[in-house]
């Protein structure tokens, strides 16, 4: 069963036999297809295999490409795609250097041999390319993407520090349909007497409109400075719209951009290189960082590229490990695979959606990207809050570097489900995770954290709530 | 029933009057009480069932008849919901025995605004609000506007009317369709108003009109927005970016219309 390449111009076809079947597979791209656990994206575009046995039989021939061949057959042009041209040229040689003889099959091996350790990795994440990642990806199980992932590093830091090993993160997402200072304040105050909001405190906002988005950076930025808390905001508009906000002067910590993994599927979100470039530029300029100059947050997903058209035939696991080496020229503090979020086209179920999540987290991290993850489902999805918890378990033990904390896990903004200020405490409490150090010493200053690193009861007299933000006072 | 004594609660419920989010629930340990943990269970239930119970669209039909529409039905490509729901492609399109059935019936002239209904992703949003928002458009039409029949799609996507307004040769059409249901607002109707509709027109050419319910945005305001950015459409020739909504003076996230972003699925 052992597989074959057969010379096609430069490159190679992939052929096989699997239980008598024979099997080819005509390019790389295909191959890689083929080789991934199936979801429902693949097969709406028309990429997937057709039966079980095909899979098997790419992952066969998978395993047998030498890693050095992602550096040549590239998957997505590099004369029309700006993020192949990021991916190959920044690739870091000396960094590739300790895997460079493998073939996927054997970086596999050697991700879960005790010679990779967490130096190890960290000292070849600048060498593995998003294809490099995804394809060993592809022939690990569930078990091999947590384990593997859980021993790669990858701490930031703006106003404290995120990703330290025992350590867990909380986006809080304070969301209001129609962004009323009141309803936002609330299920910011909600989150902060639950421990959470050390990632970030980032809204979604329902205007587009830059006045209005102002007001939303002073309501934030002022309750963080009334309670002196080490955190940090974010407010995720489109990116152009960060940037006017900073002109007009506005305190913006973070910046935030949805990105995708090719260059299409970028200009269909109205973004390039250049302009994320500037967006960086601008907000390193406010020097507003504290303890770090991670100024960058960006959100990803599997399916993204595809919904723009713009996949270029390679799977969406693929693309969505692309999109992480956009990410990774940023130095971002934060970077966020929304996993469930697309729908059922691209994940079906809750299956689909807990592969995906591993996936994410296992290749952002091997890459040395920040993964954290928004644990979701959509009401037209085959999935439910069992599969939320199933999902933040492993993410939990793989070592995921922050999650969503919003109510009751009912978004009433986006109409989704994410996981809540109770979940992230479940999580904490269930591994002994801990929140990032410089927060965990506000929380035990505010009384909302025991020395032992468990939340207290809070009582009507507690501070915050005799101090409220002069969002909620008025009527 | 509650023993109460088990639940920490959170002394903010005072908060709750300030949004609709699940804030102060209390907790049992660090975990949710028994009763929020029930409450949660319920609305994603109705969520669920608002996307996969079949729109009864016979009731549906006799209740737009009785507001003076002319009615007729056609189907999407889509056979049933779970080939709905994995492929957005086929929701998109009319199953080719409607299509010949709705050129078999065109009149010139042919309609100014055409009013397609199609169930999306909320069949109860679309039983709901769909009649109230009709009799609503009913009562301020514009004079000598012609409307044409209003044409009811099973397993429809926003697009299904493009090829309905084409068959037609209807000069604009509005899509009332059951938008994705929150747990907190299973029964939204979403409006897309789309220039010059065919087959092939994209997202960036269409008006959106969300949140349409009780608890948002009323069926007469709605129905405000809709024609004036009908009428907008009209003298502008074009929907999309370029229509902007000056419909009202715009509050601060005002559930009105919005651009379509790539970021927020539409049905």
């Amino acid at each position: 069963m052992l597989a074959r390449g057969v010379a096609r111009g430069n490159f190679l076809a992939y052929q096989t036999s699997v239980g008598g079947f024979n099997f080819r597979f005509d390019s790389l791209r295909a191959l890689m297809a083929c080789a991934t656990p199936a979801r429902s994206g693949d097969h709406l575009a028309g990429l997937a295999a057709a039966t079980d046995g095909e899979r098997m039989a790419a992952r066969v021939c998978l395993a047998e490409v030498p890693l050095k061949t992602f550096l040549e057959d590239l998957l997505v042009p590099y004369e029309t795609d700006e993020v192949t041209r990021l991916i190959i040229d920044s690739h870091d040689a000396r960094a590739f250097a300790p895997v460079s003889h493998l073939t996927v099959g054997d970086f596999r091996d050697w991700l879960l041999s005790d010679a990779a350790d967490s130096a190890t990795l960290a000292g070849i994440a600048p060498g593995i390319t998003p294809e490099m990642a995804a394809a060993v990806s592809k022939l690990m199980r569930n078990q091999d993407l947590i384990l593997v992932a859980r021993k790669c590093r990858v701490v930031t830091a703006f106003r404290n520090t995120v990703g330290l090993p025992g350590h867990l993160s909380v986006r809080l997402q304070p969301n209001h349909p129609t962004d009323d200072a009141r309803g936002i304040a609330a299920s910011m105050l909600d989150g902060l007497l639950y421990g959470a909001g050390d990632a970030v405190i980032g809204v979604n906002p329902a205007t587009d409109s830059v006045p209005a988005l102002m007001t939303l950076y002073d309501l934030l930025n002022e309750v963080i400075q009334q309670y002196g808390i080490p955190t940090l905001s974010c407010v995720l508009t489109h990116v152009t719209n960060q940037i006017q906000a900073m002109e007009k002067g506005a305190p913006v910590d973070l910046v935030f951009q949805s990105i995708a993994g090719t260059q299409k599927a970028n200009e269909s979100f109205g973004i390039n290189l250049g302009i994320l470039d500037e967006a960086r530029d601008a907000a390193l300029s406010l020097k507003r960082g504290t303890v770090g100059q991670n100024v960058m947050y960006f959100e990803t997903g599997q399916g993204s590229a595809l919904s723009a058209n713009a996949n270029h035939g390679v799977d969406q696991q693929t693309c969505e490990a692309r999109a992480y080496a956009v990410a990774r020229r940023y130095q971002p503090l934060l970077t966020n695979t929304v996993v469930g979020f697309i729908g059922p086209e691209y994940l079906f179920d809750g299956k689909q959606i807990v592969r995906a999540g591993l996936e994410d987290h296992f290749c952002g991290k091997l890459m040395g990207v920040p993964l954290g993850c928004d644990v979701c489902y959509t009401n037209h999805a085959e999935a439910d809050q069992n599969d939320m918890d199933t999902l933040l378990t492993l993410l939990g033990t793989a070592g995921i570097t922050f999650i969503m904390g919003i109510p009751g896990a009912d978004d009433i903004m986006l109409n989704y489900q994410t996981t809540s200020f109770h979940d992230a405490l479940y999580l904490r409490k269930l591994l002994g995770l801990r929140p990032a150090p410089e927060f965990e010493a506000w929380l035990k200053r505010m009384n909302i954290m025991d020395s032992d690193g468990q939340v207290q009861p809070v009582g009507s007299q507690h501070a915050m709530l005799q101090n409220l933000p002069r969002h909620l006072l008025a009527s | 029933m509650a023993d109460d004594a088990l639940v920490q609660p959170d002394p903010w419920q005072m908060l709750r009057r300030h949004t609709r989010a699940r804030i102060a629930l209390g907790r049992v340990g660090s975990s949710l009480p028994t009763r929020e943990v029930l409450d949660f269970g319920v609305s994603h239930a109705l969520a669920r069932d608002a996307v996969h119970l079949p729109l009864d669209t016979e009731a549906l039909q006799q209740t737009i008849e009785r507001l003076g529409f002319d009615v007729t039905q056609v189907a999407s490509r889509a056979a049933d919901r779970h080939t709905y729901l994995l492929r957005p492609d086929l929701g998109r399109r009319v199953a080719p025995e409607d299509v010949a059935h709705l050129q078999a019936g065109a009149r010139t002239p042919a309609p100014d605004l055409l009013l397609v209904v199609g169930d999306g992703l909320s069949s109860l949003a679309v039983a709901r609000q769909a009649p109230l928002l009709l009799a609503e458009l009913k009562a301020r039409w514009p004079q000598g506007w012609r409307s044409g029949p209003v044409v009811i799609a099973r397993q429809a996507r926003v697009a299904l009317a493009d090829e309905v307004g084409e068959a037609l040769g209807a000069r604009m059409v509005a899509m009332l369709i059951g938008e994705r249901p929150g747990l907190t607002s299973p029964d939204s109707l979403g409006v897309y108003l789309t220039w010059a509709p065919r087959v092939g027109c994209n997202d960036a050419q269409r008006n959106c009109i969300s949140n349409i319910r009780p608890e948002g945005l009323s069926h007469a305001a709605a129905a405000h927005k809709l024609l004036w950015l009908a009428r907008e459409a009209r003298r502008l020739q074009l929907t999309g970016v370029a229509l902007k909504d000056e419909s009202d003076v715009p509050e601060i996230g005002d559930a009105g219309v919005r651009q379509l972003g790539h970021e927020r699925g539409a049905p």
